[in-house]
């Protein structure tokens, strides 16, 4: 996926022996400097590296000292008092982003030399930066304003007029650019160039007065653009979806992944008092690398949207009420129970949790329901990360059984015109009409029971409607089209009364048939676990933050996105 | 293969909306066949084929090139406005370059640029680059090293290098613009 | 005492009769020494250049037969590239245009040999465009050599195949710059390489094992080959070899270009004895010995400069000013350095702060922008200096100028951090009572008008 990966070294187990700090350590042959510091536990600052993109080493904030081992005549180390070999240091810094270790290396990360060569930078880099901190959506998380801090002095010694650049400029739909915040560390220019191998911003002019562009007239609009905003070092670039709208200190970090496709990259939810501000992408080099699309990142507005469903209805005289939780699940209950097992089909959703889908096969194995399918979606891939699979977890659902990929799917339609199934339960919030059933068909049914997030045409149709909580909301896992199990971590509240659908599952199942032996997410994911082989051996903390690969059956032999 | 202008013929005002004949055509061919390992290569080559013979290089000699070249315009803008002999906008008919550097500065280099100037009857309008008369008849900038400190000051007028250009000197040069 | 110059790039320079077409260049003697290098073969041709001890001259004065050294042409799988720099725009050096534009074959002959020797089948001679007369001469020259069979397709039936194309720069003093240049040549910013990994020895031109030298030092080549390595190496001193061409600029009766065995003159003989001395009766007051990134040297000055004496054992000497001998390692000695050759000479009427400021705005135009503290430092001390230029200068302004430059030197991705930091440390260390009573005529301080900082 990546041209580079820096942070990854040719071959881990060549290590050599490198002096950092004075304390030698042994390290892989060749790693740059700053992972190289990284890993010990020190640290290294820097604008313009990024280990999935091209080192250019423009900004110079990561000079250090280096050494080289003093040899003898017969090329043999000097061997200081304490026996351990003697370094020549080299007078003039290095950079360490393009310096990889080799045997002997000596490092200074915190030398007086090197301070200095830090605080000569953050002193150019701010005398033409405007101070417009207080307004600065980067505020919080300005790599300028945090070098500043420790590099610092905290009075301008610049007493020229300085630099005038654009401001302001739209870049494209989603980027706007602020040319006089921007320290031309390249990275977004690289990212574009890359790994999207869209050439459309670039450097124009020359000197101090080179200034970052897009071609007049072109659009910085590909589909993963907004990748730019999370490389920006400093506020030169912000999405236009979530400038002005909160400090990021007031941001609660939650990791989660994202569910608007079947690759389910690795996110984290930046949420507070209940909204959701943004998602960006969490790195992980097994699903995502350090990227997102742009759709699924901003795929956050439906969770307050107008359609948005917060409480239980219950259809009565040919309309919907509101109702309470346990009449909703009574009289869905109650629907099931009037039908025969084989006159009931269940629409199991690819948008459920491994655990939720967990609870509904329980429910449909009691009840002996055979009709069990889910909906496909299919979206349109790109050659990077979006998935043509629209369901983030299809795979889990196949896993489980609950899935025959839409095949059984397809005949119900007819099965429903023809009065072989009478009841349906509806998870996931499917559309049911929109997948291709009539909503006269729908308007047979003795019994529609739905469960969703948003309202549309089948949940208008339904006699019971359970408002369900949506991705941000709730604490699961899923398998991704390449059967890498991942975890979600709820952020927020689910609005209203409506609740994780493992729990309206579960009370469900309970008023269904009696069965209730699962009580906490970690609960059902024990006795997945212990039932689904695919899942043998796993435990919830094992699944990590960046989830784990499952045995590949034939099904889930999708490829492996990320080429090592 | 040549296909230098004689010195003294170089077109510095322009337009640019003029004909892409087909000796320009084959003259860029030329060019990029310069280049067998990439074809980038010929951007600054094909930029002053543009700029001689349009005078300067708009959005449609920046489009033309990089479609020859299969680039985006991005990457040959970025070229344009580093490059500081490459021109967006039209010069004068006559376009003096006085080199400011320090030999020719302590040869009177300012003196010089300040008589042109003056003959020439433009302002600065107080922005880097180019004046350019009204009329088009002429434009002057500042240049740096030209090269040629022995002989200092040193200008060029359109392709043609002078030396020695003192006030006097650069007075027979306007006079000589015809 | 009189000193003659010994001429032997500048041989038929300025020649009443010589012209610069083939036909001239062949009847004194032209492409006989490529005959000659044809038949040696390509590692004998190398090993000359390394005995003559040559060193480059653009202005690191690095061994021109070490950096062949860096590519074996027996070895490597790459195809290798050699450009000539014919970027001359180093203030104060003009040496390359007397060889481009009056005996451009001779720099044709070198660089064949030179490519000849590195197994090269593709060079460039990357000039720059303000040679606008240059370049035309170049690509006639070149369409001679190819007529004549020097050039193309199996050159003098030894099947050999070159083809050098010339390819113009666009005013970026920045292409001097090696690595500068080969960005330029791909097509783009010329943004220098950073070094490791892309030495040019092992990924210059398309990533590709690349010698980019001078037009100087090829046409050296030439006279290597010619008159063998250990002849050439007795020219000039040792590790110091060869002739110099020297380009005076400034305050100097007879500016010029000369030739000279390197180290063959002192300063003051060039500036005295070759020049005429300082004009209008002036007396010396600085010079800037190797182009304007050179740092400045002061009149009046004495260094401490290291020798081997006749028994063979380094003595340390006390060199006045004017008795620095013109050589790299002299010059080095005494903190500056020979760099481009371009020496330019400052009397004792000249304001030291105007001639820095104008020396800044230079650096501050031609900064490529890339790295941070170039991008940033050297537009910072062009204005302050304009700043005192102006009549505004601040009390603490020196010793922020010097700070200021010291945190940019040594610091940036390629050499221009040095040439645009040394000329203000050491004006700075130099002349600091002329900058702080400048700046304590704050207000009255009247702006010569011969040195313009616009820009």
């Amino acid at each position: 996926m990546n041209p580079w990966n820096h942070d990854v070294a040719k071959d881990e187990l060549d290590l050599v022996d490198v002096q950092v700090d004075g304390v030698w350590l042994r390290m892989p042959r060749g790693l740059n400097v700053v992972e190289v510091a990284h890993r010990s536990k020190k640290f290294i600052p820097h604008y313009c590296y990024h280990p999935k993109l091209s080192v250019v080493g423009n900004c110079r904030m990561c000079l250090f000292e280096m050494g080289t081992p003093k040899t003898n005549a017969d090329r043999s180390p000097v061997l200081g008092p304490d026996g351990k070999p003697e370094i020549a240091w080299m007078p003039r810094p290095q950079i360490g982003c393009a310096t990889g270790v080799t045997q002997g290396m000596g490092i200074r990360t915190d030398s007086p030399l090197v301070k200095d060569c830090r605080n000569g930078v953050m002193e150019f880099l701010l005398i033409n930066h405007p101070l417009d901190c207080p307004i600065c959506d980067q505020a919080g998380e300005c790599k300028l304003q945090e070098y500043s801090v420790e590099y610092g002095t905290g009075t301008s010694r610049f007493v020229e007029e300085k630099l005038k650049k654009p401001k302001n400029v739209d870049l494209g739909k989603r980027i706007v650019l602020d040319d006089e915040r921007c320290i031309l560390c390249s990275r977004c220019v690289r990212f574009s160039s890359e790994v999207m191998k869209d050439d459309v911003l670039g450097f124009v002019n020359r000197g101090s007065h080179s200034t970052l562009t897009a071609y007049p007239g072109k659009r910085f609009d590909n589909a993963y653009s907004l990748n730019t905003v999370d490389l920006c070092p400093v506020g030169a670039l912000t999405s236009k979806d979530f400038r002005f709208q909160m400090r990021v200190w007031f941001l609660k970090e939650t990791k989660s992944i994202c569910t608007s496709c079947g690759t389910g990259c690795s996110t984290t939810i930046g949420s507070r008092e209940g909204k959701v501000h943004r998602v960006t992408p969490r790195e992980n080099e097994a699903v995502n690398s350090a990227w997102m699309c742009d759709y699924g990142r901003l795929n956050i507005h439906y969770l307050d949207s107008k359609d948005r469903l917060h409480r239980p209805l219950l259809k009565a005289v040919g309309e919907q009420f509101p109702g309470t939780w346990a009449d909703a699940i009574h009289r869905a209950a109650e629907g099931l129970g009037k039908v025969k097992p084989e006159e009931i089909a269940v629409v199991a959703s690819g948008r459920l949790t491994n655990e939720e889908l967990f609870v509904l096969k329980r429910l449909v194995g009691e009840l002996g329901v055979t009709r069990v399918d889910m909906v496909p979606h299919s979206g349109q891939a790109d050659n990077f990360l979006r998935s043509g699979d629209g369901n983030p977890n299809g795979r889990g659902a196949e896993l489980l059984g609950l899935s025959s990929g839409g095949r059984k799917f397809s005949s119900w339609g007819a099965e429903i015109v023809s009065g072989k199934i009478r009841a349906l339960l509806v998870l996931g919030g499917e559309d049911l009409v929109a997948a291709g059933i009539p909503s006269s068909a729908l308007q047979k049914l003795d019994v529609l029971l739905f469960s969703g997030i948003l309202g549309n045409e089948t949940s208008r149709l339904a006699h019971v409607v359970l408002p369900s909580a949506a991705t941000a909301e709730k604490t699961g896992s899923m398998v991704n089209v390449h059967g890498r199990l991942q975890r979600m971590t709820r952020a927020i509240a689910a609005p209203g009364e409506a609740r994780e659908d493992w729990l309206i599952l579960r009370d469900l199942r309970e008023a269904c048939t009696g069965g209730n032996s699962l009580h906490s997410v970690e609960d059902v994911w024990k006795a997945i676990a212990a039932e689904v082989p695919q899942f043998a051996g796993l435990s919830w903390a094992k699944i990590g933050d960046l989830g784990v690969q499952l045995e590949t059956r034939s099904s889930l032999s999708g490829g492996n996105l990320v080429k090592a | 293969m040549s296909t230098a202008l004689e010195v003294g013929t170089e077109n510095c005002a322009g337009p640019e909306t003029g004909e892409i004949t087909s000796a320009l055509e084959k003259q860029a061919t030329e060019l990029i066949a310069r280049y067998p390992v990439s074809a980038r290569s010929a951007v600054m080559p094909l930029l002053h084929l543009w700029q001689e013979t349009f005078g300067y290089i708009g959005p449609r000699g920046v489009e033309w090139i990089a479609k020859k070249l299969s680039l985006q315009e991005i990457q040959v803008l970025e070229l344009v406005t580093f490059y500081p002999w490459f021109r967006q906008k039209p010069y004068g008919k006559f376009h003096f370059r006085v080199c400011r550097t320090l030999p020719c500065a302590l040869g009177g280099s300012g003196k010089t640029f300040a008589k042109l100037q003056k003959l020439m009857n433009l302002k600065s309008d107080g922005h880097e680059g180019a004046m350019v008369s009204e009329d088009g008849r002429f434009s002057l900038e500042y240049s740096e090293c030209l090269a040629s400190c022995g002989t200092a000051p040193v200008i060029l007028r359109n392709d043609e290098f002078h030396q020695g250009v003192d006030e006097k000197r650069a007075t027979e040069l306007v006079a000589g613009c015809k | 005492m009189a000193f003659s110059e010994q001429r032997l790039i500048f041989k038929n320079i300025d020649v009443p009769g010589y012209t610069r077409d083939i036909a001239c260049y062949q009847k004194n003697g032209g492409y006989e020494v490529l005959k000659k290098g044809l038949a040696m073969g390509g590692g004998a041709i190398r090993d000359e250049v390394k005995k003559s001890q040559l060193r480059g001259r653009g202005g690191a004065g690095f061994p021109t037969g070490t950096k062949w050294s860096f590519i074996d042409p027996t070895k490597t799988t790459k195809p290798i590239y050699l450009i000539c720099n014919a970027d001359e725009s180093e203030p104060g050096t003009f040496k390359d245009r007397q060889i481009i534009h009056k005996d451009p074959h001779q720099l044709l002959e070198g660089m064949i040999l030179s490519c000849f020797a590195n197994g090269v089948k593709l060079a460039y001679l990357y000039i720059r465009c303000e040679f606008t007369e240059g370049w035309k001469i170049m690509e006639k020259a070149l369409n001679e050599a190819r007529a004549a069979g020097f050039l193309g397709k199996n050159i003098l039936k030894t099947g050999y195949d070159l083809e050098i194309y010339v390819h113009r720069g666009a005013g970026a003093y920045i292409c001097g710059e090696e690595t500068g240049l080969i960005e330029s040549l791909e097509g783009k910013r010329a943004y220098p390489r950073i070094k490791p990994p892309y030495f040019p020895a092992v990924l210059g031109l398309y990533m590709c094992p690349t010698i980019v030298n001078n037009v100087e030092t090829l046409c050296n080549v030439k006279h290597i080959v010619d008159m063998g390595g250990e002849a050439y190496a007795k020219i000039g001193r040792p590790n110091n070899t060869g002739t110099r061409l020297l380009c005076v600029s400034g305050d100097v009766v007879k500016p010029g270009y000369y030739e000279f065995p390197v180290g063959a003159l002192t300063l003051g003989q060039l500036i005295n004895d070759v020049c005429g001395g300082i004009r209008n009766g002036n007396r010396l007051k600085a010079v800037i010995p190797g182009g304007s990134s050179a740092k400045v040297l002061k009149a009046g000055e004495v260094y401490k400069i290291k020798e081997k004496g006749s028994d063979g054992n380094m003595l340390e000497k006390e060199v006045g000013l004017e008795d620095l001998r013109l050589d790299f390692d002299t010059l080095a000695a005494a903190g500056s350095m020979a760099g481009s050759g371009g020496v330019i000479v400052m009397d004792h009427t000249r304001d030291m702060v105007e001639c820095l400021a104008n020396i800044s705005a230079f650096y501050a135009h031609e900064s490529c922008g890339q790295c941070t503290p170039c991008r940033e430092g050297v537009l910072w001390l062009k204005k302050i200096l304009g700043r005192i230029a102006e009549g505004h200068g601040r009390e603490d302004d020196p010793a922020l100028l010097k700070e200021v430059a010291d945190k940019i030197a040594g610091r940036t991705i390629c050499a221009f951090g040095e040439a645009a930091a040394w000329p203000v440390q050491s004006f700075i260390a130099k002349f600091k009572a002329e900058f702080s009573a400048r700046i304590a005529r704050n207000g009255s301080a009247s702006r010569h008008d011969t040195i313009s900082l616009l820009h």
